[in-house]
């Protein structure tokens, strides 16, 4: 479904991904961990085609298709989408709205009728339960105003609604209390249908204890270092990143 | 993103044709014989050419004003032709069926079709071609209201008492130098009159369209709501794509009784110009209402056209309890220039104002706000509120806030707030990763930053002016 080889990305004028390599298939989990700035929310960026990220080399198909081909809005169409770690407010603009443009605008790249506002209402409604918000969220400005939680529970809602083919989270668990984890979880699992993919990014061995990922993956420096099940999770959470430098090392010496 | 904006400035103007009419048009040039040949060609009372002639006289002693943040090649007045009407509208159609059908399209094309069973449910309308009204619809139905709809040079005939009661009450003749020309050439507009106690009942309209070249358009509003009644009105405004610059200057008036209401909305779409300024028309007007005890005046505009704006539509909070509003967007690119905002002049006690403008510069526009709000001395705890709120796409244009505030009185309480802000990358990347493409994005953001705006227009409009904008906004992002 998704098929990174060898991505080289920098941002201005910095490297930031040096060779990254990730293969996924429908249905499939994969968590990414890693220290900060390892380049994590890059690969977010330059999957989703963020202006300013530039590839060096190297190739990400999607479905088949070259991702790097298309224009931004083009990924979402295709069915990429980002929960970002810093959602933006957008005044003044509703999340009904927003969310009914954005609907429309996916439905309609796949040459399906747009949804009339009785039909979109209502599923707009059940998403907004699923991450137990309000429904009065549905009428306030994007993220205008929104806690850091509520922010997040609105990108899982967004999620929700858009049911792309794959999702990227970018740390949607940080910052949320122990019942809004539970709740952002709860949104992605009932996302999991065996075929949409996922990509968690987070600094938290809890969030996988509610989503069970398939892969574990160690992102440092541009490059995936370690590959592994759930339990490579388990061991980063107890022993942390400093390894990290041993295996530099030693990788240097060899 | 800023490159995106330089490369694609291409601006799209649906309202750009020109409709083949055959027109009677003075030759170029103004003095006072030409201002007797307009007066007589409307058959106009002996008092309203010496009225005229006046102004002229005032107007001539005149200097026309550089104090706004715009920059134009000054207007030469003796090359502009001060009338123009299709001459189809010679003998006065009685009914639509005798319009020209030419001039009917055009209003088609328009989106705004004049025979009443297409129209909009409850909108009466009052077209008005270069010099002359085409037509007003929907007379009878409010004839039995008892109110007045028509043409002002119409109303000249009909109800000469009334607009000489009130004609230069709010703004006189000699107020400034655009309303001074006004009051000496102008030709035609629409004439209002609600009874005491009479809600209209429908909104009224008047549609605005300059067709030929070399002529300006010079009209004249004068809106009367007696006491206790109520009317909401919208003007638009459209014109051909050309590349000399036309010269708009307008005059409205507003008097708002005792405990009356009135509704202005504007929807302005004059040609702008190209990318590289040239043509467009030049709005140069001057909009003022007078209220009365608890009458309330309302103002809202949606400016997006005219290659150079000049607009300050005002209130004189005269009577005790009175409340003026001024709801503002204006958006300006390409090189378009607006300095537009208010002014509101608190004379009674507990006068209440409200100033909400949202200014969107793309582009290399430059677009102003400029503010009046004066308190005087016999406001006793009149109370004002000022917003003025400034969104910028791209990094070639400019926004800039002139507030003027002068207060005589302690009790009165003058609040002001400003932002600046730009169409983020962040924004825009977030909505694109969502699905949609560069332009519906930078629309559905401008459009939630004038969300405070179009809550104040009628539904109808509400809807046309968010079009609008995206139209506008087309472009501005690559
Ligand atoms: N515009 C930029 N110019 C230069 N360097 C940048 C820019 N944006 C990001 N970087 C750098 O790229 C590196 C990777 O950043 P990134 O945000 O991808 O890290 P991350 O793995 O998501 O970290 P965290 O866990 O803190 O979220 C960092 O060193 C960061 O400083
Ligand atoms: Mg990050």
């Amino acid at each position: 479904m998704l098929s990174i080889k060898d991505l080289h990305a920098r941002v201005e004028e910095t490297t930031i991904l040096k060779g990254l390599n990730l293969e996924i298939k429908p249905g499939e989990v994969h968590a990414i961990m890693g220290p900060n700035g390892a380049g994590k929310s890059t690969l977010g960026y330059v999957l989703s085609g963020r202006d300013g990220y530039e590839v060096e080399s190297g190739s990400v198909e999607m479905d088949g298709k070259d991702l790097l081909d298309m224009e931004v809005e083009e990924r979402a169409q295709a069915g990429l989408f980002l929960a970002f770690q810093y959602p933006v407010e957008i005044p003044g603009v509703s999340n009904m709205e927003f969310m009914k443009e954005s609907v429309n605008a996916l439905r309609e790249a796949r040459g399906e009728n747009t949804l009339s506002s009785a039909e979109f209402l209502k599923k707009a409604k059940e998403a907004c339960k699923q991450v137990e918000l309000p429904l009065d969220f549905l009428k306030r400005g994007v993220n205008e105003g929104f806690s850091g939680g509520e922010k997040k529970r609105n990108e899982i809602m967004q999620l929700i609604m858009l049911e792309p083919k794959i999702a990227i989270l970018d740390e949607s668990d940080s910052g949320l209390d122990v019942d809004a984890l539970q709740v952002v979880a709860k949104g992605v699992n009932s996302q999991r249908d065996g075929e949409r993919s996922f990509i968690v990014v987070t600094h938290y061995q809890r969030l996988l204890d509610y989503i069970q990922p398939d892969y574990v993956h160690i992102l440092s420096k541009g490059k995936i270092v370690k590959s592994g099940g759930p339990e490579l999770a388990k061991e980063v959470e107890a022993s942390g990143y400093a390894w990290l430098a041993e295996a530099e090392a030693e990788g240097a010496d060899a | 993103m800023s490159e995106q904006i330089d490369q694609a400035l291409a601006r799209k103007y649906d309202a750009g044709f020109v409709s083949e009419v055959e027109s009677e048009t003075f030759p170029i040039g103004l003095d006072e014989d030409v201002i007797a040949r307009l007066s007589a060609i409307k058959g106009e009372p002996e008092w309203m050419l010496e009225w005229r002639l006046k102004a002229y006289r005032t107007w001539l002693k005149m200097e026309e004003p550089d104090w706004a943040h715009v920059d134009y090649p000054k207007v030469d007045y003796q090359s502009i032709s001060y009338y123009s009407a299709p001459k189809s509208m010679k003998d006065k159609p009685k009914s639509l069926d005798e319009v020209d059908p030419e001039l009917l399209r055009t209003y088609e094309k328009l989106g705004i079709p004049l025979h009443e069973q297409e129209m909009l449910a409850g909108v009466a309308v009052d077209a008005v071609f270069d010099s002359v009204s085409v037509v007003t619809t929907f007379r009878e139905k409010l004839e039995e209201a008892g109110v007045i709809f028509c043409p002002i040079s119409e109303a000249l005939h009909k109800y000469p008492d009334l607009v000489k009661k009130y004609l230069g009450t709010v703004v006189p003749r000699g107020d400034n130098f655009f309303a001074a020309l006004n009051s000496a050439v102008f030709t035609d507009g629409s004439f209002v009159y609600i009874p005491k106690g009479v809600r209209c009942p429908m909104e009224l309209s008047t549609y605005f369209r300059i067709n030929e070249q070399n002529t300006g358009q010079f009209e004249r509003t004068l809106i009367v709501a007696e006491e206790g009644s109520h009317v909401s009105y919208l003007e638009g405004c459209t014109a051909p794509q050309r590349d000399e610059n036309q010269l708009h200057a307008a005059v409205v008036e507003l008097v708002a009784l005792d405990d009356a209401e009135i509704k202005y909305s504007t929807v302005q779409n004059w040609y702008p110009g190209d990318e590289n300024g040239k043509g467009g028309i030049y709005n140069f007007v001057t909009k003022r209402g007078l209220c009365e005890k608890n009458a309330k005046i309302s103002w809202t505009q949606v400016e997006t056209g005219s290659a150079v704006t000049w607009k300050y539509p005002s209130c004189i909070l005269k009577g005790d309890n009175s409340v003026g509003e001024f709801y503002s967007v204006a958006l300006t690119r390409g090189r378009q220039q607006a300095d537009t905002g208010t002014k509101m002049i608190h004379l009674g006690k507990n006068t209440k104002s409200t100033i909400i403008s949202k200014g969107i510069s793309a582009g290399r526009s430059n677009n102003a706000y400029r503010g009046l709000v004066r308190m005087g001395p016999g406001a006793e705890g009149a109370r004002n509120f000022t917003e003025c709120d400034s969104l910028l796409i791209g990094d070639q244009c400019g926004a800039h806030t002139f507030p003027y505030i002068e207060s005589s009185n302690p009790t009165a309480i003058v609040e002001h707030e400003a932002t600046t802000s730009k169409v983020s990358d962040d924004q825009l990347f977030l909505c694109r990763q969502r699905g949609l493409d560069p332009e519906k994005a930078v629309s559905m953001i401008v459009n939630g930053f004038c969300k405070e705006v179009f809550r104040e227009l009628p539904m109808e409009f509400a809807v046309e002016a968010g079009k609008l904008l995206e139209i506008s906004l087309e472009g501005s992002v690559g």
